[in-house]
């Protein structure tokens, strides 16, 4: 057997942006020895991009808030398809994992008497959204990098794990390569959590690093588990358009929370011509309303901007679609306009969204004090991922565990800006203290050399390929987003869908002829090429339940089956594996609402 | 926009490498990193760089482009001189490990030496504290850090003296400031940023502060505080003691 540098764990955690790393304190504070693997260097993971803010009913600004309030939000966001128990955690315990990131070292923006304060996003009823201008994902991704350093943890940066490796039906541990000089390494692990993120880089226009290739969702599929939701991608409504190398990189929902309005070539601002009747009682019905409600009065109702982004974003690309788009293909997104109501707005959008000054300042030489910037749609959050146990976050292969993007279950249709950032810390910490349990509960597992071996016979395949017929996985890769993002985008149909199958088998022989010239070291060429399975994999997932699931709810939205259907609206989408190695989409049930919950929405509506 | 334009990358190992020239079409609103990718896709498919947000969060893709220590994915090609080609280098304090990207694994350790945050008791029966903005916002600035190592390589300590095992450079300098000014922080790290974090060997050239990408003043808000912490806690505790107690300010409280 081929000799591997081996580390032994309680707890293996494959990831580190917010959801990782909390799980990587959780366990370690259940007294579980902990390895983390992370593709980047650590503190450079998506979550640092996340600029809004962190949702959790602290009521601290409005306090009408409360978590029922924000279940129900949430519930609504997702269109009903959402576990409802998820979602229920979700509300109850993101002001405690608040709080606590407060108490180890975080710094909000304050409320006058000196509270964390709490902004407007789309979706929540009343301002929920604890932040940080609009760096709030730096801010918890140091806070919980800086204590996680002092908690034990070991960290492995630059390390990719391209199989898990199992012990009959329970997962044993992982095989991996540094990126530094391309050896091979072996985990042994009594529990792994995948904290993977997501898969955005499965389309052209992303706002996603490249490291959002659906590893962990790849990684869970290959070895047995369940895939939930595949189908409802989300994409942001407001992502730079203009200069074409920054195209996708994302402008945060702060900037409509404050007060930016979106408007057409003609200047009309278009949001308050589609009001969906789901939330007409709670969208302002006019200009003023909407300013007001921005400005913190509680007698105001929300601006029909930050209605929820599956809406936001079809509203945009209408108007591109008829004419009234902006010149290169979006809308014009202005939070200038406020000058005509405070007398020093310069002042005040720089210290609300300095990061926003800067970024198209720098990448557009745009001043957003006084120009509009340009928005339109890009791929942004996978609300389908790995199907968990909403209270363990244990997939359905012992001792697998999955939190943060990576999971599905809590954003059912479409999630709710701010629900992202609270979700990694809420189910974070539940993976890092299940998969601590049941490693203690179980003891390390035992795998077989063979599948080690044959994961490494895998890996250096792009090595060892015929050049004549060989691919450029960069190509590949390309070709793959732009189909994706043509065939499997935000307006699907059955035949674009049914034409992407095809393509995606093309494709996926393409990437079996990908090469790798060079030496292993540091060769992004050959990442590229490896990646490119679970790109593939992903994206089949995301089409074959797109294509099944024939009704346009929050992020799927079906050009020949428009409008909602009830049945649909009570099924879940399950991907796996069959046993001939086919993929497999089966609809289930969604669990019916405990009487009391349903009482919440009732009440809430 | 489109013309033709040449780019002199460093390519080699820690056992050494050369600069080579790439040429390529480059477009209106292109940045460094663009390029760097272009010719990663179609001329040198194992080019070693390292990148993730691409919008001047992360703080992965530093390097020195035409000698200045830059994040690619924010130096737009409209800003530099581009009918000479553009020089990119992989950053010179560090070890290099292949082209563009350095071993900076020094930093991660010299994080892990800062004692961490240590809060006081809650202001609130329910265990929160109460703060106020202007006292947050003065360490704001400090957090607004995307550790990307600028800073680091440009500072000659590190960068020409080489004194990482003495000197734990401006970015921890930041970090210790961003700890000590913490509105509810009790840590003392005075001792340590003049006993083992080499803060003396800092003579307030201000190149960190140049180099910052996120404007951080890191020599007049952090460093130079710091080094009055020092002086009152290290070399003159009893004055700093009686101001304490008679309820004076001094200037680095």
């Amino acid at each position: 057997m081929a000799e591997y540098r081996t580390h032994e764990y309680d707890v293996l955690i494959i990831g580190a942006g917010g959801a990782g790393l909390r799980a990587a304190i959780e366990a370690s504070g259940h007294g579980a020895r902990v390895g983390v693997v992370s593709k980047s260097l650590l503190g450079k993971a998506h979550t640092v991009m996340a600029e809004g803010g962190v949702a959790a009913a602290l009521a601290n600004v409005d306090e009408r808030d409360g978590w029922r309030v924000h279940f129900a939000d949430t519930m609504r966001g997702g269109q009903y398809l959402n576990n409802w128990r998820m979602a229920e955690l979700h509300a109850r315990e993101a002001p405690e994992r608040v709080r606590e990131l407060e108490a180890w070292g975080a710094l909000f923006d304050r409320t006058d008497d000196g509270r964390i304060l709490q902004r407007n996003f789309g979706g929540h009823a009343y301002p929920r959204l604890a932040h940080v201008g609009d760096r709030t994902g730096l801010e918890m991704i140091r806070t919980l990098q800086d204590h996680g350093i002092h908690q034990g943890m070991s960290v492995h940066m630059e390390c990719t794990v391209t199989r898990l490796l199992t012990d009959g039906a329970r997962v044993a541990g992982a095989f991996a390569y540094d990126r530094e000089r391309g050896r091979f390494l072996v985990f042994r692990a009594g529990a792994v959590v995948l904290a993977t993120g997501g898969f955005g880089k499965a389309y052209r226009i992303t706002s996603n690093s490249w490291e959002y290739t659906g590893d962990g969702q790849t990684l869970a599929y290959d070895t047995g588990a369940d895939l939930l939701d595949m189908e409802f991608v989300q994409f942001h409504p407001t992502g730079m358009v203009w200069p074409p190398s920054v195209r996708g990189i994302l402008v945060t929902e702060g900037v409509r929370g404050e007060g930016g309005v979106l408007r057409n070539s003609a200047g009309r601002r278009f949001m308050f011509d589609d009001i969906p009747e789901l939330y007409k009682g709670q969208t302002a019905d006019s200009e003023e309303e909407g300013w007001r409600y921005c400005t913190g009065d509680p007698t105001a109702r929300r601006p029909p901007e930050l209605l929820t982004r599956d809406h936001v974003a079809r509203c945009i690309l209408r108007e591109v679609a008829e004419g009234r788009g902006s010149p290169h293909g979006g809308a014009f997104l202005d939070i200038s306009w406020i000058g005509e109501k405070m007398a020093n707005h310069e002042e005040h959008i720089r210290r609300k969204l300095p990061g926003m000054y800067h970024q198209f300042k720098e990448l557009a030489e745009i001043d957003i004090t006084k120009e509009p910037m340009e928005v339109g749609p890009t791929t942004h959050y996978a609300m389908g991922g790995v199907r968990v146990d909403p209270e363990t976050q244990m997939s359905t292969v012992a001792g697998l565990f999955a939190a943060g993007e990576c999971a599905a279950g809590l954003h059912g249709a479409n999630r709710l800006g701010g629900n992202s950032l609270s979700d990694l810390i809420v189910f974070g910490k539940r993976a890092g203290e299940y998969a601590a349990r049941f490693a203690k509960e179980h003891g390390p597992g035992t795998f077989d050399p063979a599948a080690a071996e044959a994961a490494e016979r895998e890996a250096l395949a792009p090595f060892h390929r015929e050049a004549a017929n060989g691919e450029n996985p960069y190509q590949v890769q390309y070709d793959l987003q732009e189909m994706m993002q043509d065939r499997v985008g935000i307006i699907r149909h059955a035949e674009k869908l049914q034409s992407a199958l095809e393509a995606l088998e093309q494709l996926r022989e393409r990437a079996g002829r990908a090469l790798a010239p060079g030496s292993r070291e540091y060769n992004a060429g050959w990442h590229t090429a490896l990646d490119l399975h679970n790109l593939l994999t992903v994206s089949e997932a995301v089409t074959r339940a797109a294509l099944l699931r024939q009704e346009s709810r929050g992020a799927q939205s079906r050009d020949d089956y428009r409008g909602k259907d009830p049945e649909w609206g009570k099924l879940n989408l399950v991907v796996r594996k069959e046993a001939g190695g086919a993929m497999e989409v089966e609809r289930i049930p969604t669990r019916p609402l405990p009487d009391e919950l349903a009482k919440i929405i009732e009440e809430m509506g | 926009m489109m013309a033709q334009a040449t780019f002199r990358i460093w390519r080699g190992n820690s056992g050494g490498g050369e600069l080579q020239d790439f040429t390529l079409d480059v477009s209106e609103g292109m940045v460094v990193l663009d390029a760097v990718h272009r010719i990663q896709a179609e001329q040198a498919p194992d080019l070693a760089v390292r990148w993730n947000c691409k919008a001047g969060k992360c703080g992965s893709c530093s390097a020195e482009v035409n000698g200045m220590p830059k994040l690619m994915c924010m130096t737009r090609l409209s800003s530099l001189p581009m009918e000479r080609p553009v020089t990119i280098h992989p950053m010179k304090a560090f070890p290099v490990m292949k082209d563009l990207v350095c071993d900076v694994s020094w930093n991660y350790e010299v994080k892990k030496r800062i004692p961490p945050f240590r809060p006081r008791a809650p202001d609130a029966p329910d265990g929160t504290w109460r703060m106020d903005q202007r006292d947050v916002d003065r360490v704001m600035e400090f957090r607004k850090c995307i550790e990307c190592y600028l800073c680091q390589d440009v500072c000659h300590v590190l960068r020409e003296h080489h004194k990482h095992d003495e000197f734990i450079g401006p970015r921890f300098l930041v970090y210790a400031a961003a700890l000590e000014m913490h509105p509810l922080d009790e840590g003392t790290r005075a001792r340590l940023l003049w006993e083992e974090g080499g803060i003396g060997y800092c003579n307030i050239t201000k190149c960190c502060t140049a180099v910052c990408p996120e404007g951080i003043h890191i020599t007049d808000n952090a460093i130079i505080p710091l080094k009055e912490r020092v002086v009152d806690e290290v070399f003159d505790p009893i004055s700093r003691a009686l101001r304490v107690l008679t309820g004076r300010r001094g200037a680095a409280t």
